[in-house]
């Protein structure tokens, strides 16, 4: 029984040695290009007026395709408003006001990402969810989509929604206006209707290029920061604001994405499949040596099970 | 394989236990269908924070470790050759068998679009990033290759059954809608000589299939931690590290050894057959090896990332944290000493406290330690647990009914024997 309690132990003790290289390797490689001419877009909390043209446009160009509905308010049993209280099934952008005093307060703006390396694309088991090389649009393709809502999990921003009260449900989220505004006039619909220009729209050189001239020509006003430039290995959307982003519900994230560790360790134990292809013929080898061993007896029902009791 | 060393368990399949855990199927199968009528929020709690509830923890990632016990005895008697324990396997099968079944159902429950599931089938839709995609088709195999390995039992049975009850009822039916019998009896005469044929040639090649149900677990037991790996930002450091893949497949391992033990102990006590000592306080050192590993591999990730502080404040993660440790921890100590092993009752309490500890770990993993921010909380809806509680009742009423009809449980008088002759080699 020592002997192969020992081998039990090499064996998990190689596996743990393999799967240790692997964390090591991930947390070296960490660099990945950032292509700055994807369609992006810069929302300027400062210059936000809370007047949601944006949602209510987004919902009009986008309901039928995107699967939007108007949500009820419980004050409103006739339905005269649409009135989400967050990105939901229904709801692929929202106006929030977050109020910290009588004089700080800001409106924040909720909407797709469009990660540069995107968590729900890496995750995703059909390749539903998609990501444009070109102009860097994450996509959703719901006539692949299984419901395994991995997305969501794997989402830092808790962006990816579901419908829960649907009996044919559907992931929602942004795709800048892929199929609609974006196609019919080359602008999300969003940045076009936004009557106090916190919404621009661009190549996202551009826009990070004027959003750092925003904060040099206008010291003191804005935090020192571009959301989204460097998050999860950098954002199409991007956000500059006055108030601290954790406290709008941005959440304080890393500058690597969590994709690239994950992936790194799934790609080193599956490279190539030749790791569970040594493994299934190792183990074969190991077995029909085993059967071998005992190959006459079988016929026997095992009436010889003393002997290998102690083998 | 030797199909002379199982036996069916003669006994009446209607008990009073059938009923209990034919109502509870029969609740969470009208849920279930609730759930595809009404959409998943009518059954369920889960919401866009937490995305994955009890169906997903419970059924799928804890249900298919609770099922390795297959898995755990395959490595056992196939690997490391210990042929001393084949009675035991095909019982471990079966409910691997069940296990991995009902957490595919599951899975069909819990997703939201499980039509589009063909696309796991074609290859231009396949994603190998995604350890989601790696556990499906694993778990889809899998569950094949529990099919083909359980296959002997059903054709060892087609072979002798003399379809007693069949011609019963058919007697018993007015002749007018009786079928012809003549004909009948040949096309059962066709099925018996079908199974007779098919009988040796699955037992030859049924090595190779035996070791891919044991490469298949091993990848997808681990790729089921590699799940959460991307959750850097949700999942509790205490839990969220590189090593997630590697701590489930030992974890697997463990519970697989331990729910062997407890179901013998179970069902030996259920069916009043007698308990399988020998064999089980054999399995029951194995188990401390395995633990002990996990444990060190737990505590060193731990110190290695700075992260023991932590797992010592005693907050509400780390009090989970230290539920899970110490029922892991107690249930290993407690195999260490011979004298335990020999005991039914010691070995039933301390692999209970790996069961539960080790499954405690894949809730910590899945549920517990999974915080996706502000304003988010879950607990399951009670139509949401009832579905989880009927399909696990159907699991047990599946067991029950099949070690009844089928050959399963390792056969008495061949124990008994092996037992006796065994104590004269040891005497000699």
């Amino acid at each position: 029984m020592k002997k192969t309690s020992r081998r039990q132990f090499l064996k998990v003790a190689a596996a743990g040695a393999a799967i240790l290289t692997t964390g090591k390797a991930s947390a070296s490689e960490m660099h990945q290009k950032v292509n700055n001419n994807t369609l992006s877009m810069l929302y300027d909390a400062t210059k936000c007026v809370g007047c949601k043209a944006c949602m209510a446009a987004c919902k009009r160009v986008n309901g039928d395709y995107g699967s939007l509905s108007y949500e009820r308010a419980s004050f409103d049993p006739d339905g005269l408003w649409d009135a989400p209280q967050d990105l939901t099934g229904s709801t692929r952008t929202l106006i929030k006001l977050f109020k910290e005093s009588e004089r700080d307060w800001s409106y924040v703006k909720y909407s797709c990402m469009h990660c540069q390396k995107p968590s729900c694309v890496s995750v995703c088991p059909v390749a539903a969810m998609t990501r444009d090389p070109q102009t860097g649009i994450v996509d959703y393709n719901k006539n692949t989509c299984i419901g395994c809502r991995y997305c969501q999990v794997a989402c830092a921003f808790n962006i990816p929604k579901f419908q829960w009260d649907r009996a044919l449900p559907q992931i929602v989220k942004c795709d800048l206006c892929k199929n609609t505004n974006l196609r019919q006039k080359g602008i999300t619909a969003c940045a076009e209707v936004c009557p106090a220009g916190a919404i621009s729209f661009g190549k996202r050189g551009d826009l990070l290029e004027e959003a750092q001239k925003r904060l040099r020509e206008n010291p003191g006003k804005y935090l020192n920061h571009i959301y989204g430039e460097k998050e999860v290995g950098g954002a199409n959307h991007l956000y500059l604001s006055s108030m601290q982003f954790n406290k709008l519900g941005l959440p304080v994230l890393k500058d690597e994405a969590p994709a690239e560790f994950s992936e790194k360790i799934q790609h080193t134990i599956y490279k190539g499949f030749i790791a569970p292809v040594a493994l299934y013929g190792t183990l074969c080898w190991i077995a029909v040596k085993n059967m071998r061993k005992h190959g006459p007896e079988e016929t026997d029902h095992h009436k010889d099970t003393d002997k290998q009791g102690g083998a | 394989m030797g199909h002379g060393e199982y036996q069916k368990h003669e006994a009446k399949i209607f008990t009073p236990s059938f009923i209990v855990l034919l109502v509870l199927t029969l609740i969470g199968f009208f849920l279930v269908a609730l759930r595809f009528i009404k959409g998943i929020g009518a059954v369920s709690n889960m919401s866009d924070g937490y995305p994955w509830g009890i169906w997903i923890t419970y059924d799928v990632a804890t249900g298919t470790a609770i099922a390795c016990g297959g898995y755990a005895m395959a490595i056992l008697v196939y690997i490391r050759n210990r042929m001393h324990y084949h009675p035991m396997i095909r019982s471990a099968i079966l409910t691997s068998m069940f296990g991995y079944g009902l957490a595919g159902f599951s899975v069909m429950v819990d997703v939201g679009r499980p039509w589009n599931a063909y696309n796991f089938f074609i290859p231009s839709q396949w994603q190998a990033n995604s350890a989601m995609f790696e556990v499906a088709l694993c778990v889809m195999a899998y569950t094949t290759v529990l099919a083909i390995e359980f296959l002997p039992a059903i054709l060892t049975t087609l072979e002798n059954t003399k379809w007693e009850k069949a011609q019963a009822i058919i007697a018993w039916l007015n002749p007018r809608i009786a079928p012809d019998k003549e004909a009948l009896q040949q096309k059962l005469d066709f099925v018996k000589a079908g199974a007779a044929w098919l009988k040796p040639r699955l037992d030859k090649v049924l090595i190779f299939i035996i070791v891919l149900g044991i490469t298949l677990p091993t990848m997808h037991q681990s790729s089921l931690g590699s799940l959460l790996l991307i959750a850097s930002t949700k999942l509790h450091p205490l839990w969220h590290t590189g090593f997630l893949p590697l701590l489930f497949l030992i974890n697997c391992m463990y519970i697989g050894y331990s729910i062997a033990i407890l179901e013998s102990v179970i069902s030996c006590y259920a069916f009043k057959r007698p308990f399988e000592t020998k064999e089980l306080s054999g399995l029951a050192k194995i188990i401390p090896w395995l633990t002990g590993i996990w444990l060190s591999v737990v505590v060193g990730d731990l110190a290695w990332r700075g992260q023991l502080t932590k797992a010592l404040s005693f907050d509400f993660y780390s009090r989970f944290f230290l539920l899970e440790f110490c029922l892991i921890a107690a249930g290993s100590f407690l195999l260490f000493s011979s004298k335990r092993r020999e005991s039914i009752r010691w070995l039933f309490v301390s692999a209970a406290l790996i069961v539960v500890g080790g499954a405690l770990y894949r809730f910590n993993v899945y549920l517990i330690g999974f915080n996706p921010g502000k304003g988010w909380r879950y607990f399951p809806a009670l139509a949401e647990l009832m579905i989880t509680v009927g399909i696990v009742a159907f699991e047990i009423l599946g067991y029950q009914v099949i070690v009844k009809i089928l050959p399963v449980l390792p056969r008495l008088h061949t124990r008994q024997q092996l037992d006796a002759t065994k104590e004269a080699a040891q005497k000699a």
